[in-house]
């Protein structure tokens, strides 16, 4: 059959023309792209004398002694998973309600000035939020927070030792803050999406606000919340200057999450400029590398999440 | 009816949770700037913290105009390149949004966002200050402008993606070429919406520490040379604050107000830029 239909008059092809436009644009937006290969394959260029002098067991190993030349990268990866992890179980419940919030119908002045509110809380420098966590946070959180639950709770391995001001969990409520704006904003986005009809029908089957919301609108939209999440995730990994100042930078892996420690982005800012030599200076950068790349992998995980589901809500 | 009114009471429970953790989010952002105000005061009160380089501890007239200076010139070399590149790649993913290339480009401009800032600053250490063995502002801008240019892409995207249909079909139906209609038409109606990324960018990199640190690391004197070390104002914060010394410490809550105060103007300047292109772009 498909014969018969193809044994058509032979239409000539329109003759080709340059869209020179397009490919002047096109040839420019390659500028994205190639800055995204050119940074990792960089740092992994500057990386290798150390990733051939240590090999994968840097990933594994705890010391780090610049004069004898022995790296390893666990106490500051365990640093950057344990605090983004602590900052996305604070943020997460918080960062829910307030896209719950703003994706509301009805009072949208108030909903306008609220969603303004948590976007300037993202335009906030990082460094501004450091210097207010060292100076206003951490002592409030030493006094009100840890004192307090290790007093209570000091029988958990994790909540026991001597609190300090400059620790691991004041690290991390820093990060919640600074990572509740993406939470927020995105999971607002993909509440939105969630097609009227579906929110509609269960408010016309008798279902109260949060019956519709915890049984219809959360599950719809909940792959699009864990993207939000996964993207914030990111944010925390990577942010550098705030954790920098808060967390105590202590080489080790700490024992309580009271205690300082360390995490990959604050050990680059504290010592690269003082890193001489051939290795060190490469461990240091090994670190970056290991951060971006599991940085641009979080993010690449997220977006692609938070897209599909958007996707599915336009289908 | 009892289970009613349990549902009732579930539904008020749950909503007084959201009110209330809503609020809850708001309250960093108050005793964030109240305290920057708080503290920052007494330095900015002072006319010569405006006017004078960074003195010595126990040296009254301190100030950060160096700084404020650095930070202008490092920002305004990466928006130099950030900005156009931006804008045109912004304009080639809203004008072909559908060819293959135009995914990647997006998905990489989406990725980049999200790339860890200090990682910007070895990258821009590893090609511009270790050839030329010695720090500059030139290399701070490079790794500034690799993180602004993400910005730029995607609010242009998007601007030009507001501007209605018809306008472009109506310059095509009177046999415009692509680019005519594009530069035009097009981009001139969504010029706020550009500007209002550009100034985005612009906000963040101004804020950005981590980049700095061993690109332009900083620079007690006042320089204005690009391939020398220059001094920025989030610099000052970052290793001011971190100082036994009151004196320096006021310093860093200075520099600490001024800089909130010039990104928020920046972000709220966007912002009415932006509500003025949706209003424009309604009556197109």
């Amino acid at each position: 059959l498909s014969a018969v239909v193809d044994a058509g008059p032979k239409v000539p092809a329109a003759p080709k023309t340059i869209d020179r436009y397009r490919t002047f644009t096109a040839f420019v937006s390659c500028a994205a792209p190639a800055a995204l290969i050119v940074i990792v394959l960089t740092l992994l260029q500057q990386a290798l004398p150390a990733i051939s002098h240590y090999g994968a067991a840097f990933l594994v190993r705890t010391a780090w002694n610049p004069v004898t030349l022995d790296f390893g990268a666990l106490p500051y990866i365990y640093g950057t998973v344990l605090t983004s992890a602590i900052a996305i179980a604070i943020a997460l419940p918080v960062g829910l309600a307030v896209s719950l919030f703003l994706a509301e119908q009805g009072a949208q002045g108030v909903r306008g000035a609220m969603g303004t509110g948590v976007e300037l809380l993202a335009a906030i420098p990082s460094v501004v939020f450091g210097i207010w966590a060292l100076y206003v946070l951490a002592p409030f959180s030493l006094e009100h927070l840890e004192t307090p639950i290790t007093e209570r709770l000091g029988f958990i391995g994790f909540l026991s030792g001597a609190p300090r001001q400059t620790s691991i969990f004041t690290a991390s409520l820093v990060l919640a803050i600074m990572i509740l704006p993406t939470l927020s904003a995105v999971s607002r986005d993909v509440i939105r999406a969630v097609p009227r009809g579906l929110r509609e029908s269960s408010v016309a089957l008798g279902a109260t606000w949060w019956e519709t919301t915890w049984r219809v609108l959360l599950p719809a939209a909940r792959a699009g919340i864990f993207g939000a999440t996964v993207l914030a995730l990111g944010r925390a990994l990577g942010e550098t200057i705030a954790v920098t100042m808060v967390i105590g930078n202590r080489d080790e892996i700490p024992p309580s999450i009271f205690s300082p420690g360390y995490t990959l982005a604050s050990k680059i800012a504290n010592e690269f400029s003082e890193a001489t030599g051939n290795l060190y200076p490469s461990a240091l950068i090994e670190l970056g590398l290991v951060l971006i790349l599991v940085t641009l992998t979080v993010n690449l995980i997220a977006l692609l999440l938070v897209r599909s589901t958007q996707a599915r809500m336009a289908a | 009816m009892n289970r009613n009114v349990w549902r009732r009471f579930k539904n008020n429970a749950a909503l007084s949770i959201v009110y209330a953790f809503t609020g809850l989010a708001l309250v960093p952002l108050g005793l964030v700037l109240w305290y920057t105000i708080i503290k920052g005061l007494p330095a900015v009160s002072h006319p010569e913290f405006f006017f004078n380089v960074e003195r010595p501890v126990g040296i009254p007239g301190s100030g950060i105009s160096h700084a404020i200076v650095g930070t202008a010139m490092m920002v305004g070399m990466a928006s130099l390149v950030a900005i156009p590149v931006g804008v045109v790649s912004g304009v080639y993913l809203a004008e072909y949004g559908h060819a293959r290339w135009a995914t990647w480009v997006r998905l990489a401009s989406d990725v980049l966002v999200g790339a860890p800032s200090i990682a910007l600053g070895l990258f821009a250490y590893a090609i511009l200050v270790v050839p030329f063995h010695h720090y500059s502002a030139i290399s701070a801008s490079a790794a500034l402008s690799i993180l602004m240019l993400p910005v730029v892409i995607r609010t242009t995207e998007s601007a030009v993606g507001l501007i209605p249909r018809g306008l472009r079909e109506s310059g095509l139906a009177l046999g415009l070429p692509r680019w005519r209609v594009s530069l035009q038409l097009i981009v001139p109606a969504a010029a706020p919406g550009v500007i209002t990324g550009a100034l985005l960018a612009v906000a963040r990199a101004a804020g950005e520490t981590a980049p700095l640190l061993f690109t332009a690391f900083g620079n007690p004197l006042w320089s204005l040379d690009p391939t020398h070390a220059m001094s920025a104002l989030p610099l000052i914060v970052f290793r001011d604050a971190l100082t036994p010394y009151k004196e320096l410490q006021d310093q860093a809550w200075g520099a600490a107000l001024v800089l909130v105060t010039m990104v928020l103007v920046i972000n709220l300047a966007s912002r009415w830029v932006l509500r003025r292109q949706i209003r424009l772009a309604g009556q197109l």
